[in-house]
């Protein structure tokens, strides 16, 4: 069997996106800026799809910019930010469980002279606009706080830290990256000002993007050439990527409420056998289910390092994801699970999985079976574990 | 990202696990990096007799342990002291660059052990 429960680092595209697209690499060909019929009819699929973006984010059109991804429309949103507002300040807020393309961008715009917070999240990885208020100064030009957390699902009180913004007259980013299809976003209800999407995690294809920039609100070209995005994204337009991606988001916005339930229930019916089922493994985050994206599910496996988990369940035909940093090349952890108080022990030991719109119920039993078997094997060979045991026998 | 050499000694470990009245034992690393590796040793007449070794650590931690317990059976203690991570990696016919720390680990641990045993029995 193969079961992928992957979905937060990328989702196989619908076929009813790719039949959207295949028109748009050898037969609409033209480029969208064109002057000729051929160039006309690519200029009108980008339109279309940028309605559709619109209506799936409560935006309008001219709020829409295209994109390669959510890695540049993040670097595209800080960078452009402070570029366009460095006079009235050089603060921004962020937290500290960000991707890496906002983490890094920060980093680099602090080497430029900007001043960046980085705030920590509770225990169950939610940063409170509470912490945000603090934060604010009065050369404060921008907070960015993402909608839902990669690793461990938390939701951040967008709506909230949106308000407060808007109220003290500081732009308010967010990167939705994780969150659209998966819940609800809404630009004029939850007061966002800039925001990040990419059209692979919700299937789409790779290599597409939107920020969404409100009307009055401004921001510096980043990508800088032709005269593409009304000036404000140059080079030429992906025709076939940004019609799937248009596609893809309006699929997946149809049914939210339905997509969440099925993730959920399989989701808390994986964290219900594991919990019940391994001894020593506990939930990182929090299992409310109002906080957490439906899909995810972060455990750690105490006495055992990720990686193995992972390769051993690999083997097994299934898909999934470490906090170690063992599997990405780093040295240090997952800085998400380090910022919510694991320690770098227990983090190393640490599993996500994401589940995603195929996944069924024996998928998911399946996975259980897979993880005891792999966990006791890791187990028995584990210098840790064998202490614990002794310990229990001794008492 | 591993060849076929390390998934293999991966998958099917030898010498795992702990050993009853070991005569030298040495562990290595730590758990906050992520690597810990014990090995443990048997030794008659300066010869190593039997290996074992428990790891908590990756593919590589995992592999490389079993790899090195492999190499020292049979040896001398002077022998296997002489054991370099580079031999274990030659062995495993290539590590990923990111993980020859590993390899690394089962060099210390060796050492580790026997030096434990000599500073016992001196
Ligand atoms: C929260 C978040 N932001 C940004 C990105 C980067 O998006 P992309 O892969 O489209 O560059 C990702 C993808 O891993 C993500 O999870």
């Amino acid at each position: 069997m193969r079961v992928y429960l992957d979905h937060s680092a990328t989702t196989a595209t619908d076929k009813r996106v790719i039949e959207k697209m295949l028109p748009y690499f050898s037969e609409i060909y033209g480029n969208a800026s064109s002057q000729h019929t051929f160039g006309v009819d690519a200029a009108k699929a980008v339109e279309n799809a940028r309605i559709q973006v619109a209506k799936a984010l409560n935006a309008s059109p001219n709020e829409i910019y295209f994109t390669s991804g959510g890695t540049e429309s993040d670097n595209m949103a800080l960078r452009g930010v402070v570029d366009a507002h460095g006079k009235k300040g050089r603060h921004v807020i962020t937290t500290s469980i960000e991707h890496h393309a906002i983490i890094e961008t920060c980093k680099m715009l602090e080497k430029q002279g900007v001043e960046v917070t980085y705030l920590t999240p509770d225990k169950s990885g939610i940063v409170s606009v509470e912490k945000v208020k603090e934060a604010m100064r009065e050369d404060t030009i921008l907070v960015s706080v993402m909608t839902a957390n990669s690793e461990i699902g938390s939701i951040q009180p967008i709506k909230e830290i949106g308000a407060l913004c808007r109220e003290r007259k500081i732009l308010f980013h967010t990167d939705a990256v994780q969150a659209i299809g998966n819940i609800s976003v809404d630009v004029k209800r939850d007061n966002i000002d800039l925001l990040s999407l990419s059209a692979h995690k919700f299937y789409g294809p790779k290599g597409v993007g939107v920020i969404y920039i409100r009307n009055g609100v401004k921001v510096s070209r980043f990508m800088i050439g032709g005269e593409q995005e009304r000036k404000m994204r140059a080079g030429t337009y992906n025709t076939p990527g940004i019609v799937g991606a248009g596609e893809a988001i309006t699929l997946a916005c149809a049914d939210i409420e339905g997509h969440a339930k099925h993730l959920s229930t399989l989701r808390n019916h994986l964290a219900k056998r594991i919990v019940e089922e391994i001894p020593f493994c506990s939930i990182n985050g929090t299992m409310d289910n109002d906080k957490r994206l439906p899909g995810n599910l972060n455990v750690t496996f105490d006495f055992i390092e990720g990686e193995s988990i992972l390769l051993m369940l690999d083997m097994a035909g299934i898909a999934a994801s470490s906090g170690s940093a063992c599997s990405s090349g780093s040295l240090e952890p997952s800085h998400v699970l380090l910022s919510i108080g694991v320690p770098a022990e227990r983090a190393h030991g640490s599993i996500r999985f994401t589940l995603g719109r195929d996944n069924d119920l024996e998928q998911i039993d399946y996975t259980v079976d897979k993880l005891k078997e792999t966990v006791e094997r890791l187990r028995a060979i584990s210098p840790l574990f064998k202490t614990v045991e002794g310990e229990k026998k001794n008492v | 990202m591993y060849n076929d050499k390390v998934l293999e000694a991966f998958k099917n470990p030898k010498n795992v696990g702990a050993m009853e009245n070991a005569d030298a034992e040495g562990t290595v690393g730590n758990a906050s990096c992520g690597d810990i590796m014990k090995i443990y040793l048997k030794i008659e007449n300066d010869v190593i007799i039997d290996a074992k070794f428990e790891t908590f650590g990756c593919a590589a931690a995992i592999a490389s342990s079993s790899t090195a317990t492999e190499m020292i059976i049979g040896k001398t203690l002077d022998e296997a002291l002489k054991i370099k991570n580079s031999d274990v990696i030659e062995k495993l016919e290539g590590l990923p660059p990111q993980k020859i720390h590993c390899s690394v680990l089962a060099e210390e641990a060796i050492k580790e052990a026997i030096q434990n045993y000599r500073a016992k029995k001196a």
